[in-house]
């Protein structure tokens, strides 16, 4: 029973990752309508901007003090999350209004290309350290009810609370907030919302912002557990089976879909993949969510998609 | 002036029905035929021949494949990689298991193992499409890229993961020599074009482009989505399989899992799109394009003394392929191919455009 919670929990975590990524995803979906393959390259862009600027910063500054130098980075790396995301804007995005969403998702594939080459042409391509000061001990729990407990790490915890935090702050964000609601209006139809006076193109650029927000934290947390590497934008990739498991549309479905993408996959590697020679994580999910699609294509919490002529 | 089609009367329905209308198009592609069989064998060197010439005809033949599935049939496939790994290592085993195996022979049925697995995550595309369907076929490229790297079978448990092949023959003729894996590369190629040129043009090319503007209404009209969507997948990855076995054995002889991973799918993608979505001559530019840009990033600031690393060429290939993409999907969705047939439009009123 012992490992096989400690399975679980090491899925649950990973899972959280996934929904991370995914969330930013739907976000962008959800208000302008494109599935934003980029959203992996932008997880490996804010980590890089993260690692750099921490080391960067005390350096020209002349101070010494890691929780100063990580504030700051984190806010810097959050400006030049925004500064992209107008960028895309105005750049892309603007030009493209109206298209078909397999041309936007190719332009989100050149996006993704460039940000890949440019983060790492300017912030150098080795592996880099992202050290927040999260605890990397490990602890035992129910020592009493299982032989030898159950090992958890507690760098993982807190980065499943840093993670329910954001994600209860965005809903908050999302109910609450003027913002928010003009968010949530031109999710629901861009026209209506342009014809109440709704700004379009600002609202695109505070969700791609907010879409680099999530992606900057999941790269944090990420890159301060596996180190910010180019592999980082290939694990992102997962995100995409995670929204068509839990549908485009769906925040909820985003944590949810990351959760079972999570365990599943990791669950599977440990009780199935001995049968079929290991490693079955790398295609599980993609096939899981293959799979899935046939037999419910909108997802699990997605619109229903009617095809009109 | 010279390229009028003024006079040109068709007399018959095969000349109305010609693949090349225009006697001067005619002529233009009997001088580019000779100008590859004879001329680029013989005038270029070995290293253009080997780093260029061959990596783009098989690219190019693979971008076709691609193309008639995304370009003609709007079906977005990111696991062009995969089919490829099919028919590369399909053959493979067709060659090493079975004695005496014709090399052509063995490359055919390798497209046929494509085919069959083309199809099978073809499938999906009956109830998905667009964006679902992108993230589908990556399923078919990380399951195959692990198949090949972990089931031993199908590398002929070859203990490194990584095969090869030697002593290739074609009717007894050893294809050793840089110029005869060009020559042998370049009937595949001209063989396919006209196949994939022939079928585009036909009836069941015009199924793929209804179904492609509109699949709803492409059904409403009798055109049977699922033959019409199989059938694209099928074609595609055929042509993909053969391009993936050529890849392999020709020209890179021995090879692992990873030669076929995901940024193969992403780079014929781009050189679709580059070339020309729904374009069989958009294939071939947009191949070139993108097998000579890295070349040229390598070599052009050499040349100029400026020295670059290695690494960052690298990422800046990235960055300007990047770059390129969202430049050719805002300012020309058609890509190079359609800068081709503006120029030939223009080229027909020249020099009295009134």
């Amino acid at each position: 029973m012992g490992p096989f919670i400690e399975t679980l929990i090491g899925g649950l975590m990973t899972g959280m990752l996934y929904s991370l990524v995914a969330l930013g995803l739907v976000l962008i979906y959800k208000a302008s309508g494109v599935f934003n393959f980029a959203q992996g390259a932008m997880v490996l862009f804010a980590a890089l901007a993260m690692a750099r600027f921490a080391t960067w910063l005390p350096d020209w500054l002349g101070f010494d003090n890691a929780l100063l130098a990580n504030a700051l980075a984190f806010s810097v790396a959050m400006a030049i999350m925004v500064a992209v995301a107008w960028l895309i804007e105005n750049l892309v995005l603007r030009h493209l209004v109206n298209q078909e969403g397999v041309t936007l998702l190719m332009a989100t594939l050149g996006i993704a290309y460039f940000l890949d080459g440019f983060g790492q042409t300017l912030f150098g391509a080795d592996i880099y350290k992202i050290d927040v000061g999260l605890p990397k001990d490990p602890v035992f729990l129910f020592e009493s009810t299982f032989p030898g407990g159950i090992l958890l790490n507690k760098e993982d915890a807190y980065a499943a609370l840093i993670a329910a935090a954001l994600v209860a702050g965005l809903s908050l964000f999302f109910q609450k907030t003027a913002t928010g609601r003009a968010l949530r209006a031109v999710a629901d139809d861009h026209q209506a919302a342009q014809s109440i006076g709704i700004p379009l193109q600002r609202i695109w650029v505070i969700v791609w912002s907010v879409a680099g927000f999530t992606a900057l934290v999941a790269g944090v947390i990420w890159g301060s557990k596996l180190g910010v590497q180019f592999s980082l934008a290939q694990v992102a990739l997962k995100a995409l089976p995670v929204v068509i498991l839990g549908g485009f549309t769906s925040v909820p479905g985003a944590v949810i879909g990351g959760l079972i993408i999570g365990v599943g996959e990791k669950l599977s590697e440990v009780y199935i993949g001995p049968y079929f020679g290991g490693g079955i994580e790398i295609w599980f999910a993609y096939v899981l969510a293959l799979l899935f699609l046939l037999v419910r294509p909108q997802g699990l919490f997605g619109e229903k998609i009617i095809d009109r002529v | 002036m010279l390229y009028r089609e003024n006079g040109q009367f068709k007399t018959s329905y095969s000349a109305d029905q010609q693949v090349f209308p225009i006697t001067q198009d005619r002529i233009f592609i009997g001088l580019l035929l000779a100008l590859v069989i004879v001329v680029v064998p013989l005038a270029s060197s070995e290293y253009f021949l080997r780093a260029i010439f061959i990596p783009f005809l098989i690219l190019a033949m693979a971008a076709l494949g691609l193309n008639i599935l995304v370009g003609y049939c709007g079906q977005i496939s990111l696991g062009t990689g995969a089919f490829m790994a099919v028919g590369a290592y399909a053959a493979y085993n067709f060659q090493a298991r079975i004695e005496g195996m014709p090399l052509i022979a063995s490359l055919l049925l390798g497209g046929v193992a494509a085919t069959a697995v083309g199809v099978l995550f073809g499938i999906p595309s009956l109830r998905i499409k667009g964006l679902y369907l992108a993230v589908a076929t990556l399923a078919a490229q990380f399951f195959v890229d692990w198949a090949c790297l972990r089931l031993k079978w199908v590398t002929n448990d070859s203990t490194s993961g990584s095969v090869s092949v030697a002593g290739l023959q074609v009717f007894g003729l050893p294809i050793d020599t840089p110029v005869a894996k060009y020559l042998f590369c370049l009937g595949f190629l001209i063989a396919f074009a006209m196949v994939a040129k022939n079928l585009v043009r036909g009836h069941i090319g015009r199924e793929w482009m209804a179904i492609r503007d509109m699949d709803v209404a492409a059904a409403v009209i009798g055109i049977r989505p699922v033959y019409a969507k199989l059938t694209a997948f099928a074609v595609s990855s055929f042509i993909v399989g053969v391009a993936g076995g050529l890849w392999a054995f020709v020209h890179l002889g021995s090879w692992e899992p990873a030669a076929f991973n995901i940024n193969r799918s992403f780079d014929l993608l781009f050189m679709v799109i580059i070339g020309g979505l729904g374009s069989v001559m958009g294939s071939f530019f947009g191949a070139a394009f993108i097998v000579v840009l890295p070349i040229a990033l390598d070599n052009v600031p050499r040349m100029l003394g400026l020295h670059i690393d290695t690494a960052l060429a690298s990422h800046l290939t990235t960055m300007i392929f990047g770059a390129l993409i969202v430049f050719f999907l805002i300012k020309e969705p058609h890509g190079i191919a359609r800068l081709w047939s503006t120029a030939k439009e223009k080229l027909r009123l020249w020099p009295f455009p009134h």
